[in-house]
């Protein structure tokens, strides 16, 4: 149960931080329609981070050291809103700064591509209600995937600007991919095919950094631990603003 | 207004009063013509009502599932439980022939089948031209797409197939 328990956090702490990231870019867009775009993805990861942590704080007896200060009961906000640091198990990608449009857009794409992989294989979870959030949540990647997909494509074979800011957002992202697909403790149980995962997502990201006239990195260091809670220094000031609000003025509504 | 027990309301009345219940996004549509509303259930003095969320992350859900027991509220019901059901994900195919009218006539594209990933030739809901393109697959809410029409130029918002 308890693995079952951080699963869930994990799928739901991978789309709460990536909506938090992009909605960093609501009123900032290069142009009206991107901005919505982008929005709209932030609206559907929160949504799905939703729907887990809700289904994380129904698993979760109580109290709980996951119900934040005192003997409250763990819901979906005080799972959102009152864990540390080090308990968020989002992967390192997810957390990176939106940088420029090309870091911003490499990032939507390699996580959605992962993303949309892993909810297939999800779709068929032993678990009814993963599967069930799976089954909703894949209908909207496919926009996502759809879109930034076009958008690398779009910047890679571009312009010679637009092709040299997605070489230093790869220099920048690929490390964190590695993890991806070096299943936590907490993953081992979870039925996803970690070896099918990587091979769909490398073959996917080929064809699509060919289309896009990039190439994947030979050999990087890979850097690892997000899922264990060990964090680059980004997620702090993440959580500093995500949690503001409710960290100042507990239980506070509007 | 009469208050009725339980027994004396029969499901079509029930989902006949939620007609007047209508999507805050998009205020033409109803709940029943979006197809949200799935399930209604009677326990003992407990009234249930299903509901699933049209995309994850809809800010619409929480007004509508608080307008539904406002409304069912008015009719005399004391207790009422609101489920949002995940299984099997909302799709536009639930919606009603009459709600694609609806939204047509209030100059939003229906959801086409022959669009169901969003291209260049969504009839314009305005003058009817096919000769349109699409400017953004993501639009004004989560449901939508962003289309312009060449012939008469206006934009238009399209309900897009999920």
């Amino acid at each position: 149960m308890s693995a079952l328990i951080d699963y869930t956090i994990h799928l739901a702490d991978n789309s709460l931080i990536l909506g938090q990231r992009n909605s960093e870019w609501c009123g900032h867009g290069p142009v009206l329609e991107q901005d919505i775009a982008i929005t709209n993805i932030s609206l559907d990861l929160i949504g799905q981070a939703r729907n887990f942590y809700q289904y994380a704080a129904s698993l979760t007896p109580s109290p709980s050291p996951l119900s934040g200060e005192g003997s409250n009961p763990v819901t979906e906000d005080t799972l959102a809103y009152l864990r540390k640091e080090r308990e968020y198990k989002n992967c390192l990608l997810v957390e990176q700064p939106n940088g420029d449009w090309a870091q911003t857009i490499l990032r939507q794409y390699l996580f959605s591509q992962y993303q949309f992989l892993l909810l297939q294989q999800l779709q068929n979870n032993n678990d009814e209600q993963i599967a069930a959030i799976a089954t909703k949540s894949l209908k909207e990647v496919a926009y996502h995937l759809r879109w930034s997909r076009e958008w690398v494509i779009r910047l890679g074979d571009g312009t010679e600007e637009s092709h040299t800011r997605m070489l230093k957002a790869i220099d920048e992202l690929w490390r964190y991919t590695g993890e991806l697909f070096m299943p936590a403790d907490y993953e081992k149980e979870s039925g996803v095919d970690f070896g099918e995962l990587k091979n769909d997502w490398i073959s996917k990201v080929n064809g699509v950094f060919t289309e896009a006239t990039l190439s994947v990195p030979d050999k990087t260091y890979m850097q690892s631990g997000g899922k264990e809670g060990k964090h680059t220094e980004h997620l702090g000031y993440i959580l500093t603003e995500l949690q503001f609000m409710q960290r100042t003025y507990p239980g506070c509504e509007w | 207004m009469m208050v009725m027990t339980t027994h004396e309301i029969d499901k079509k009345t029930l989902y006949a009063f939620l007609e007047n219940i209508k999507d805050p996004e998009v205020p033409v549509l109803s709940i029943i013509d979006l197809g949200i509303v799935r399930d209604i259930k009677w326990y003992d003095d407990e009234l249930e009502i299903i509901i699933t969320s049209t995309y994850s992350g809809c800010p619409a859900m929480d007004m509508i599932a608080t307008e539904i027991r406002t409304q069912l509220t008015t009719l005399g019901y004391k207790k009422i439980k609101i489920t949002q059901s995940l299984t099997p994900p909302w799709t536009t195919d639930w919606m009603s022939e009459a709600g694609k009218r609806k939204l047509q006539e209030y100059g939003i594209a229906p959801p086409d089948k022959r669009f169901s990933i969003p291209k260049d030739g969504v009839e314009c809901p305005l003058c009817h031209s096919q000769n349109t393109r699409l400017v953004s697959e993501f639009g004004s809410t989560a449901c939508k797409a962003l289309f312009q029409c060449n012939d008469c130029k206006e934009p238009f918002d399209y309900f897009k197939c999920h």
